[in-house]
């Protein structure tokens, strides 16, 4: 059994500086098998495959090829290896052909001086033959997504493999091209290729792989044959955890309002042509609400739609039981709505700017007079109280924003929201990036806002992130809202369950 | 050993005043121009007369007007080739309505407002057709050149027949001050202090630091854009009006290459091409070094042709230094 082994990791360690995002992991992949590796976002599965394919290197530990000890110092030991992985985001030249892209590497490498398009055109279709339909001679950016994604895999098949990883490949797949690529996956297997399949979708892993492994936080929990499993086994797995302590209380009696008063916000019927449909809710005041589901559910896209920041929707949208009708997003803050972006750096905040001009961007009337100039002593008092109130720490006022701590920066930009006094804001995904010490501070922060009447809307793809904070937790899946979730249900099974296409999974398996 | 680190401190400390006042780039400049100055004042007698002084001053004063336009396009992120045809274009039009019999203050009005369009076609073509600033303003730089040759046949126009009131905009004086100067400085003064102050012309640097950024802090950035390009093509306008009042006539090939010589002064005084920094004391700066350099190489009789080579050096001088202290600053 043991020779069957091509690829042995054990207790191996990696961090990122205070982050620890491997504590000891563990993977055995045998030969010619399709062997799943599941966990939630930031278990640690990424950075597991960077290490495998040479990006990233290891702390501690060993990684064992073939039973002998080996050190992967680059993508291309990697290759030389046998190893190929096709990451989750597309990285193809768009503006080059598919052949050219799939032998990318081998024309890397090549010491000939003229390129011979009519091979490798050939020699792209009958790779990509056994995938799909795609003319090896069209360039990149004309494909769909899905084809691209293919043209990725090809990619990797043309490095003569003997471990494939894929991660998340169906994400931008239709089902019947991922029905293709598990043929494929089988085919392959047969072969004698071992492939790591890492995906969200439980009825991929149950339909498709021979084992699973599960992290979380960073550890390995554990390995199963999927035959001897459910899939339920697989989600406690992933997520039974017990939730910290590290959060601040949740509402209060007295922070609710009487039934009379309108909600903060009122939501019927929300719609988009590409994104989202038929989306109801409401947000009590006093409440802290969430926002749950995988990446690409459409979470980000519903709280951008409300606030006019993108998309074309319709329904009808109430901010303390006055409907809105509102146009641009200068619209939403002037009626109070405020959303804080998942991006910090590409467009939460100016990076090159001073903090004080950051922190009064969003109305600039605040530190304007009536002729229409600054008042930089206004604008300096703007900024200091906010810094003050939300404990920033930073030099000078002046000071550009990127000279300070990613949770430092983040707090600029919920300063930033706040100097509108706003009724309302959305905060998509609020501690990304963020030490332990700002995370628990701007929960805190939170928390006080909506006790102060602040409607509160958070994000998160950290699922005790949002049950620690949030007092009700909608789940979003694929664009509609599949299920709410507070109090005592307020778990990650509960939210995993609904976030993932797992009834379908259960439903399926139990009528095969 | 123990030698390099009781010296380490001192010279680290040196190097950081130095840097930081080389970080100041206005101070910079100044000190650089003022070094020519009195390098040039030993060199040339001529160098520091009043009449060499105004000529230097009015080579750049009208451009400088253009300088302010392109300064705010860079702040916004954009940039604008057809500056120099442009101006040039409205010399044109409004040459060509004074001949045919319009008053030429009227025909003056005709034609910036005719730039101004002209900016806000380039305007419609980034922000709503969604190309390229460079691309849409080297399509304009050539047509309204073409422009130019149509509506002259190529030959210059004169207007002899301009009456005095309209040439004294580019030929008279207040007391000893060229009344070309004192529009200038108006201009430069009004556009630093609203640049510096102002909350409207704060959005242009928030559009220009960061698009998105500001496109999430609800400012319409799009709006932003299209009025920074419409605002520097009107400044051409301007521009090509003084300068018919001071030359008394049209000329269809003026202001060949004069992009080059506006962009650059805006980045020697410290604009981005990536946008969301830049000032306009510090881009007339950057005019007035270019302007003091050709004028001493003309006195030191140095070629023109060399001219060319040794503003091209300077500009990559500067912009190389810039670019080093910003990566140390990271």
């Amino acid at each position: 059994m043991q020779d069957d082994v091509i690829l042995n990791i054990s207790d191996l360690h990696k961090s990122f500086g205070a982050v620890r995002a491997l504590r000891g992991v563990n993977f055995e992949l045998r030969r010619g098998e399709i062997h799943a590796l599941a966990g939630e976002n930031g278990a640690g599965k990424s950075t597991l495959m960077n290490i495998i394919d040479g990006i990233l290197q290891p702390d501690s530990g060993t990684i064992c090829w073939n039973g002998t000890p080996v050190s992967i110092a680059s993508p291309t030991e990697a290759q030389k290896l046998g190893i190929g992985l096709v990451h989750q985001e597309i990285a193809l030249c768009p503006d080059v052909s598919v052949a050219e892209n799939i032998f990318m590497s081998a024309t890397n490498i090549s010491r000939r001086l003229l390129m011979d398009y009519r091979a490798l055109e050939d020699r792209a279709r009958s790779i990509l033959g056994q995938l799909a339909d795609i003319d090896s001679a069209m360039l990149v950016r004309d494909l769909p997504i899905s084809h691209q994604q293919l043209v990725e895999i090809a990619k990797a098949l043309t490095l003569d493999c003997k471990v494939l990883i894929l991660d998340e490949p169906t994400a931008a797949l239709t089902e019947r091209e991922a029905q293709i690529l598990f043929s494929i996956m089988r085919r392959l297997a047969d072969q004698g290729i071992s492939i790591i399949y890492i995906s969200h979708r439980m009825v991929e892993i149950f339909d498709n792989c021979d084992r699973v492994t599960v992290f979380r936080d960073g550890q390995y929990i554990t390995t199963q044959t999927v035959a001897d499993i459910a899939p339920s086994d697989v989600v406690n797995a992933m997520v039974g955890r017990v939730v910290d302590t590290l959060y601040p209380d949740k509402m209060r009696p007295q922070d609710c309002a009487s039934d009379r008063t309108p909600p903060i916000l009122d939501v019927r019927n929300l719609s988009e042509a590409q994104r989202f449909r038929d989306i109801s809710f409401q947000l009590k005041r006093g409440e802290v609400l969430g926002l749950a589901g995988l990446i690409g559910a459409g979470r980000s896209e519903i709280v951008k739609g409300i606030c006019q920041l993108e998309g074309d929707v319709s329904g009808d949208i109430s901010l303390n039981g006055t409907p809105l009708s509102i146009r641009t997003y200068g619209d939403s803050i002037r009626a109070g709505m405020v959303y804080l972006s998942e991006d910090r750096k590409g467009d939460g905040v100016f990076l090159d700017m001073s903090i004080a001009e950051n922190i009064s961007a969003l109305d600039l009337g605040l530190v304007g007079n009536r002729v229409g100039t600054i008042d930089a002593a206004r604008e300096t008092d703007l900024a200091e109280t906010l810094a003050a109130k939300l404990n920033i720490k930073y030099g000078r006022l002046s000071d550009p924003v990127s000279s300070l701590s990613g949770g430092n920066q983040q707090k600029v930009a919920i300063a930033k929201m706040l100097s509108v006094d706003p009724k309302l804001i959305f905060l998509d995904e609020p501690t990304r990036g963020v030490d332990v010490g700002a995370k628990a501070e701007i929960h805190r922060i939170l928390r006080d806002l909506a006790r102060s009447g602040v409607g509160i809307v958070v994000i998160s793809s950290e699922l005790p992130e949002l049950i620690g904070v949030c007092d009700r937790v909608l789940v979003v899946r694929e664009g509609q809202i599949s299920g709410e979730v507070s109090g005592e249900d307020m778990t990650e099974e509960n939210i995993m369950h609904l976030a993932s296409v797992l009834d379908a999974a259960d439903a399926q398996l139990q009528s095969a | 050993m123990e030698k390099s680190i009781n010296l380490a401190p001192p010279a680290t400390q040196g190097m950081g005043a130095l840097k930081k006042l080389l970080r100041m780039r206005e101070t910079g400049l100044i000190l650089i121009i003022l070094a020519l100055c009195i390098g040039m004042s030993f060199a040339s007698p001529y160098f520091l007369t009043w009449v060499n002084i105004r000529a230097m001053v009015m080579a750049f004063a009208v451009e400088g007007i253009v300088v302010v336009g392109m300064t705010i396009l860079l702040i916004s992120g954009g940039i604008d080739l057809s500056v120099g045809s442009v101006t040039a274009l409205a010399m044109v039009i409004a040459g060509w309505l004074f001949l045919q019999g319009i008053d030429p203050w009227v025909a003056s009005l005709i034609s910036i407002a005719a730039c101004t369009g002209i900016g806000a076609f380039m305007g419609f073509f980034v922000t709503r057709v969604g190309l390229h600033h460079f691309i849409v303003s080297l399509a304009v730089m050539v047509i309204a050149r073409g422009a130019c040759l149509l509506f002259t046949g190529g030959r210059p126009i004169g207007l002899f027949t301009l009456p005095a009131e309209f040439k004294f905009i580019g030929q008279g004086a207040i007391g000893p001050i060229p009344l070309v100067i004192i529009i200038f400085l108006i201009v430069v003064l009004a556009f630093d202090f609203m640049l510096r102050r102002t909350t409207a012309f704060r959005k242009v640097f928030y559009t220009g630091s960061n698009e998105k950024a500001a496109a999430y802090s609800g400012i319409r950035t799009k709006k932003v854009i299209f009025l920074t390009t419409t605002l520097c093509s009107a400044l051409c306008g301007v521009a090509g009006i003084i300068y018919m009042a001071r030359f008394g006539s049209a000329q269809p090939t003026f202001g060949l290459g004069m992009e080059l010589n506006v962009i650059a002064a805006a980045v020697i005084g410290g604009a981005s091409l990536n946008g969301g920094s830049g000032t306009i004391f510090g881009a007339i700066l950057g005019a007035v070094l270019l302007s003091v350099v050709s004028s001493s190489l003309a006195l030191l009789d140095v070629s023109v042709y060399w001219q060319d080579i040794i503003r091209g050096s300077i500009l990559l001088a500067a912009v190389s230094i810039d670019h080093y202290l910003n990566k140390r600053r990271r």
